[in-house]
């Protein structure tokens, strides 16, 4: 895990930590690490109280990550408790996560903490940045941040509410 | 055509400069090959069997004087001054650096050209027929559309890392040059019952080593929610396609293994969320992008133009060149002309940097300087006076681009092959040649008629072999080169995948066999009835017998005996 992340246009230092299920654990009997932890969407499933009463006891506060199969829609009526919601990219080259965040935005509502995690480059932060990401794990924060402004126009609506030319003009036009 | 506005020049020169800096770091190893690959193919870089070759896109096939004349010199300064065109608009260097690939970028920026996400797992280099706009029988101009389209899909953040490659067409109607059918989405322009225009949308086609045709998603899709759709569409396949088997991957096996029901039903609920938001086009929106696409000043001339008749009765050269390579126009006295690049002997889609800057030349004289790319590996001059053609031909034939074929037999559509590419089972450019050198007698070959012959190196089919008449596919059986023979395969409103016809030839061989195939169809047709449709008629399997005739003499006698 980088111990450095980009939240918002910062790097700030990365206060989470994320369970990953090894080869043989179960979401019922896994370990839950101390601290602000994203679990995976199988944990949150299956230590829903568990999870609640240490952010009520301790005050570690409540994440999840999902994975490119996990349905985002299954978070949907949760998505209010959580400080960070992760969703992780095993490789550069799985693009379901871009489609997951979209949802995650834009049809479910989540206004909270959005972060990239896994193969996460900086070539990619303009496009995460887009589809609602607004943490990244990535190596090299500090040099990684410039690329979030590799392009300064957009062609298409996305999660990020920034709209095309001709809608621009559109609003313009309706606001005058 | 389409002029670049702030947004476009400015998008595609971060783009160069994002590039830059990604192959500044890959030269000083700070990215690996891997985190490098995804990110170089989608600038158009790839890495094949002895030089990374460059693809640079020429969206939807339309191409000024003043860039054609950036590309010759691109060809000639980056290159070795030979520049292929491929069945998709693009235009390859196959000797390119890696590091000057930047400066490449940039020099063709200057132009509003770029070679954005012509390779891939993104949304590619949208196509559409290059006759758009003045093809006499189109619903409507597809230009504007794939301009739109274009836009959208360039950069677009959601769609950066589908699971595979993404092909997108346009179709001015049903006589459908582009092909939508063997595109991943295909949209056909059509009007409703009320005139209203709009789509009728086809998914889940493609060609490689599982040929599909697509199948209508949904008949009707008005034009202002093309975007919305898409993305809809998009998003189904971003989520769902396969990610576990590169051959699997492509939208056309989720749309098989889901039957296109289930799959309209899928993306109509998710477009759905969609429909009538923010992307959804306006009348505004494509009024500008259509105003690009307005047609030239043409001049009022009568159909009929008596210098041209009087040329086309005295020059029989000149009558046959007309005849295959000149096309119908929507404007009276105007045709469309194909600068081929079928030369015998040469590579097929090849263009010396010479022909390009002369190519350049030739639409500034005769046709409103625009060109066009087919997929037919060709140039086309879009608008040109039948009072002009008599002194075009004698340029192009000088220039080595009136070669008479159009539509023939030897107007062969090839990939590069086993000489250039790294995934090539075996050799296409030399069997191309052989073809033609087979069929050089020009006569004969008029008398053959229409005929597609495509040629791929391997079963990814960039030279598109199921949808020829004739295909040929290479392949490796022990190491050694053979081909395989398909009959059948058609694009447009009766698009087909052909049909494997027996074993493989030896090289060697093809030509023959090749030959056998097409005196069997002399045999056969009944009259004026071309090569594909004495297939439709007697069946393929009627011609394999012919085609193996040579290697099988026992075969054949065989037969005899039986029908004795």
């Amino acid at each position: 895990m980088a111990n450095k992340l980009i939240k918002g246009d910062i790097v700030v230092a990365n206060e989470w930590t994320v369970l990953r299920l090894a080869e043989g654990e179960s979401p019922e009997t896994v370990k839950l690490p101390f601290g602000n932890v994203l679990v995976p969407l199988a944990v949150w499933q299956a230590r829903q109280w568990d999870l609640v009463r240490r952010h009520w006891d301790q005050g570690h506060l409540l994440g999840v990550w999902l994975g490119p199969k996990d349905d985002p829609a299954q978070l949907a009526a949760d998505l209010a408790h959580f400080s960070v919601v992760g969703v992780h990219f095993p490789l550069a080259g799985d693009g379901r996560g871009y489609s997951i965040a979209t949802l995650l935005r834009t049809r479910y509502g989540y206004t909270g903490e959005l972060r990239a995690i896994g193969a996460v480059g900086r070539d990619y932060l303009h496009f995460l940045r887009r589809v609602g990401f607004d943490a990244f794990e990535v190596n090299d924060a500090e040099s990684a941040i410039a690329s979030l402004e590799d392009f300064s126009d957009v062609y298409q609506v996305a999660a990020d509410g920034r709209l095309p030319g001709f809608r621009r003009s559109a609003t313009t036009a309706l606001a005058a | 055509m389409y002029t670049y506005n702030d947004t476009d020049r400015l998008l595609v020169a971060e783009r160069v400069a994002q590039y830059r800096d990604q192959t500044r770091r890959y030269l000083a190893g700070e990215l690996s090959e891997d985190q490098f690959r995804p990110l170089r193919l989608q600038n158009g870089l790839y890495y094949q069997r002895h030089n990374p070759m460059l693809r640079i896109a020429i969206p939807y096939g339309q191409v000024s004087a003043r860039q054609m004349r950036l590309l010759a010199r691109i060809t000639r300064t980056y290159d070795r001054g030979v520049g292929h065109f491929s069945t998709r608009h693009n235009l390859q260097l196959n000797w390119v650096r890696t590091d000057q690939v930047p400066d490449i970028l940039a020099e063709l920026a200057k132009l509003d050209m770029h070679a954005i996400q012509s390779s891939g797992s993104c949304i590619r280099v949208v196509t559409t027929d290059p006759l758009a706009g003045v093809a006499p029988d189109e619903v409507a101009d597809p230009r504007p559309w794939s301009e739109v389209f274009r836009q959208w899909s360039t950069l677009h953040p959601e769609f950066v890392a589908l699971p595979r490659k993404f092909k997108v067409a346009f179709a001015g109607g049903p006589d459908d040059a582009a092909s939508v059918r063997t595109h991943d989405l295909g949209f056909e322009l059509v009007r409703d019952g009320q005139g209203q225009l709009g789509f009728r949308v086809w998914a889940g086609g493609g060609l490689g080593r599982t040929p599909i045709l697509g199948q209508v998603v949904r008949e009707f899709l008005p034009w202002r929610d093309l975007l919305t759709y898409a993305e809809a569409l998009l998003r189904v396949y971003n989520l769902n396609g396969r990610r576990d088997n590169l051959y699997k991957s492509r939208i056309k096996i989720l749309v098989q293994s889901l039957g296109i029901d289930e799959m309209a039903r899928q993306v109509e609920a998710e477009w759905r969320h969609l429909q009538g938001g923010p992307q959804t086009l306006t009348d505004a929106e494509v009024e500008r992008i259509a105003a690009h696409f307005a047609p030239p000043d043409y001049e009022l001339l009568p159909q009929l133009d008596s210098r041209f008749e009087f040329s086309r009765r005295f020059d029989k050269e000149f009558a046959a060149w007309v005849k295959t390579n000149a096309h119908a126009h929507r404007q009276p006295g105007y045709v469309a002309v194909t600068l081929s690049l079928k030369a015998p002997g040469r590579a097929p889609g090849d263009a010396t940097a010479e022909q390009l800057d002369i190519a350049a030349d030739l639409a500034e004289r005769f046709a409103f300087g625009e060109l066009r790319t087919a997929q037919t590996q060709n140039l086309i001059l879009p608008d040109v006076r039948k009072r002009d053609l008599y002194n075009l031909w004698q340029e192009a034939k000088k220039a080595g681009l009136a070669t008479p074929s159009v539509g023939l037999l030897t107007d062969i559509v090839s990939c590069p092959g086993g000489d250039f590419c790294g995934l090539a089972n075996a050799r296409s450019l030399p069997l191309a040649a052989a073809v033609q050198a087979r069929f050089a007698d020009r006569a004969a070959l008029a008398d053959i008629g229409e005929l597609r012959l495509n040629i791929s190196g391997c079963v990814n089919a960039c030279g598109h072999h199921h949808v020829g008449a004739i295909g040929i596919l290479g392949v490796d059986k022990n190491g050694e080169e053979r081909y395989q023979i398909t009959l059948g395969g058609a694009i447009g409103s009766q698009a087909a995948i052909g049909s494997i016809i027996g074993p493989s030839f030896p090289a060697a061989e093809v030509p023959a066999a090749v030959e056998r195939i097409v005196e069997h169809y002399r045999a056969c047709r009944r009259p004026k009835e071309r090569f594909i449709d004495t297939i439709r008629r007697i069946g393929a399997k009627s011609f394999a017998s012919a085609a193996y005739a040579k290697d099988f003499p026992d075969f054949e006698n065989e037969r005899e005996a039986v029908n004795g």
